[in-house]
């Protein structure tokens, strides 16, 4: 994106006035998810900065809205709840994913093209067609307010992620090593915990993550098949910000996006590993 | 694949063995097609086997409650089953002039036969297409008892309203198991008394207007996304490798983030005296009183929409954009085309399966979106999801119009994903 030095003065122009322009854009990407952050530890009730707080007077700033929402067990059995789903919801779609990514990346399998498009036909339906149907059907046979009909339906969710993400690895996987292994006298089983899964296992987390935090950020579904005893923080939070608006949000919010950040790390450590795989075997 | 290979391997033995006319064995004397075709048996199964739990799984928890939405939402089992023997006897009326007595006859039956509450239903659902039904109804049914053949002549004498077609046109129309009613309701359309398909009053009619909206705001809130996205994504796909990792963190920041922190970021900074109003009035642009309405209706919907789906767009014009080589933009320069030029006809039709993968992304999450509508859209700038969850804890009948709306918004998606698979080829599309 070097500057050639033999451009001429309106290029130089239009390259500074595109940098600014993209400039800006990225601003728009970061900032409001950063605003959020210093508002957290607001010492008033408001969405605002006081004059306090852009001073940087002490006084201005407090833990107030974390310690609201580490005390109260409204907030709490929420935020449990959000994990247990989440948690029993990846186990499920990681494993049935991670078997049907393995099916699918053999050369003998059967209408490849149109199973595939059925297993991730969930990512493409809008979500509230996919809670309405849900919704209407758990009602029916009366699962609907169970942690069961949450859990399965964030499986459906979150499985097509880890079909995708296990397809790819699969895609760059050296059938070889497969021979090799069961030449040296391992068996199939021995292959498959030695030798598969130590190279898939970057796919399989990268899958099982997407599958997580597809899980923990569902709102839609959960507002209509969640009771008062399943709650989970996103419709806790929703319903938040749908009445009484309180920083308590905010701070939940700010906790958030430091797990996306981390996240966000893993996932990039993961992709670098895989690169490295790759490469060194050339 | 083991099997295959394990085949493979017996390959030598055989030829050895099957040297002359005789046909190829393997060790075991097999006939080698035979046994080949076995292995590969054995491996489509195993296959199969694998991607089995998973089928399985969906179709259970997944497909089957959508061909239930779709079927729910033509059903209306209700009146049918509250009058049984008039539901059989309107059968073979062919609904001009008045039906046979054989029709009186089984109304008085099922008027006797079912209780206050079942009747009570019934007349309320008759009502709430014909008004004064509920009145004939619940009249006739304390009547009823007393009521001597014939029964036609009977039942008028009692309350001349069954002498009108139009009663008796509402009973064999609503006796139907199937009825097309939810699809007509959410289409702005209704039964007349007469029982012809017409527009509902314009003071009524909700749905299209909605659903036209979710569809020009979603395209609208895609060609915002391509405009900031394309810069962007050409920037990153252009810097050095490690600058660029750096900016990548930026774009995969908010889309790592939760939709609800980044719809409540954006509550944050443009409510009346959120973060961007205090700024303006800060800076004089704006008075005190002057503060901008931002949120809670269309622009509040776009803007948020645009910032959560802008990564949609930016990723898979990366993933193209990456792959093209600055040859080729250097190669049109040194024929003479000008910047503007060879940026047209050389490097923009390259990075068309990017756009369109992000175009079609952007604009199917876009469509089916609700939780940022709900939150910053207010009273104008609702989605038709808004609509569909709104219907969706009322009563049964509303829940119908809801599976129905639902149903209408799956086939939209499916239809624009068709049409863009004829146009583009999504095999041909790359998301990243």
């Amino acid at each position: 994106m070097a500057l050639p030095s033999h451009a001429s003065r309106l290029e130089r122009i239009w390259h500074y006035t595109y940098l600014v322009i993209c400039g800006l854009i990225f601003f728009f990407l970061v900032a409001p998810i950063i605003v959020i952050i210093p508002l957290s530890f607001n010492a008033t009730p408001y969405f605002t900065f006081t004059r306090e707080m852009l001073t940087l007077d002490p006084a201005g700033y407090s833990m107030r809205w974390y310690d609201a929402l580490l005390t109260s067990d409204e907030w709490l059995s929420s935020i449990r709840n959000s994990f247990f789903i989440a948690i029993s919801a990846t186990i499920i779609a990681t494993t049935l994913g991670t078997l049907a990514a393995l099916g699918l990346s053999r050369r003998e399998m059967p209408a490849r093209a149109a199973i595939t498009a059925f297993l991730i036909s969930p990512m493409i339906v809008p979500l509230i067609i996919t809670a309405a149907a849900l919704f209407a059907f758990y009602a029916r046979v009366n699962l609907s307010q169970t942690f069961f009909s949450i859990i399965m339906s964030h499986v459906v969710l979150g499985a097509p992620f880890v079909v995708i993400t296990v397809t790819a690895a699969l895609s760059g996987f050296d059938n070889q090593l497969i021979r090799a292994s069961q030449s040296m006298g391992a068996n199939q089983v021995t292959t498959f915990f030695k030798v598969i899964l130590p190279l898939l296992l970057p796919g399989i987390i990268a899958g099982g993550l997407f599958a997580f935090i597809t899980s923990l950020d569902e709102v839609v579904v959960v507002l209509f098949l969640a009771g008062p005893e399943q709650t989970p923080m996103t419709v806790r939070m929703f319903s938040g910000l749908r009445e009484e608006i309180s920083p308590t949000i905010l701070a939940l919010a700010s906790i958030l996006v430091a797990m996306s950040i981390g996240l966000l790390t893993t996932m990039e450590l993961l992709r670098r590993r895989s690169e490295a795989h790759r490469t060194g075997r050339g | 694949m083991t099997d295959t290979a394990a085949t493979a391997g017996n390959i030598p033995s055989g030829r050895a063995a099957g040297t002359g006319a005789a046909p190829l064995t393997t060790a075991d004397g097999q006939p080698l097609k035979v046994a080949l075709r076995r292995a590969n048996r054995r491996a489509r199964r195993n296959a199969m086997l694998l991607v089995a739990p998973l089928f399985l799984f969906l179709l259970f928890t997944y497909t089957i409650p959508i061909v239930q939405m779709m079927t729910r939402s033509v059903m209306n089992p209700e009146i049918a089953g509250y009058l049984p023997n008039t539901t059989e006897a309107i059968e073979d009326w062919d609904g001009e002039g008045l039906p046979g007595e054989a029709v009186f006859a089984a109304m008085v039956k099922d008027l006797n036969a079912g209780g206050r509450s079942t009747i009570g239903r019934v007349a309320a659902r008759l009502n709430a297409e014909l008004p004064g039904a509920r009145s004939t109804m619940m009249g006739s049914m304390r009547a009823a008892e007393d009521l001597q053949a014939p029964f036609k002549e009977a039942l008028i004498a009692d309350d001349d309203d069954w002498g009108e077609q139009r009663i008796w046109r509402l009973i064999k129309r609503e006796t139907r198991t199937l009825t097309p009613a939810y699809y007509l309701r959410a289409l702005d359309f209704e039964y007349n008394q007469d029982g012809e398909v017409v527009a509902r009053p314009p003071s009524m009619q909700v749905y299209r207007a909605i659903f036209w909206q979710t569809a020009w705001m979603s395209a609208l809130i895609t060609f915002l996304t391509i405009l900031l996205g394309y810069p962007v994504a050409h920037l990153l796909a252009t810097l050095p490798l490690k600058s660029a990792n750096l900016l990548m963190i930026l774009v995969l920041l908010p889309f790592w983030t939760s939709l609800l922190v980044r719809t409540s970021a954006w509550i944050v900074l443009l409510q009346q005296n959120g973060v961007v109003n205090e700024l303006l009035v800060f800076l004089h642009i704006v008075d005190d009183d002057g503060r901008i309405r931002m949120i809670y209706n269309r622009i509040g919907t776009i803007v948020a929409m645009t910032h959560i789906l802008l990564p949609f767009m930016i990723l898979p014009l990366y993933s193209v954009m990456k792959t093209i080589p600055p040859s080729l933009t250097r190669a049109a320069r040194s024929m003479g085309a000008t910047p503007l030029r060879a940026h047209l006809t050389v490097y923009f039709p390259l990075t068309i399966p990017g756009l369109a993968a992000g175009v079609l992304l952007v604009f199917i999450l876009a469509i089916g979106y609700y939780i940022t509508p709900a939150l910053v859209g207010g009273e104008s700038g609702v989605f038709i999801s808004n609509l569909i969850a709104d219907r969706m804890t009322g009563s049964l009948s509303q829940l119908r119009l809801a599976l129905a709306l639902a149903t209408i918004l799956l086939v939209g998606v499916l239809v624009f994903y068709w049409l863009f698979n004829r146009l583009v080829g999504v095999e041909r599309l790359k998301f990243g």
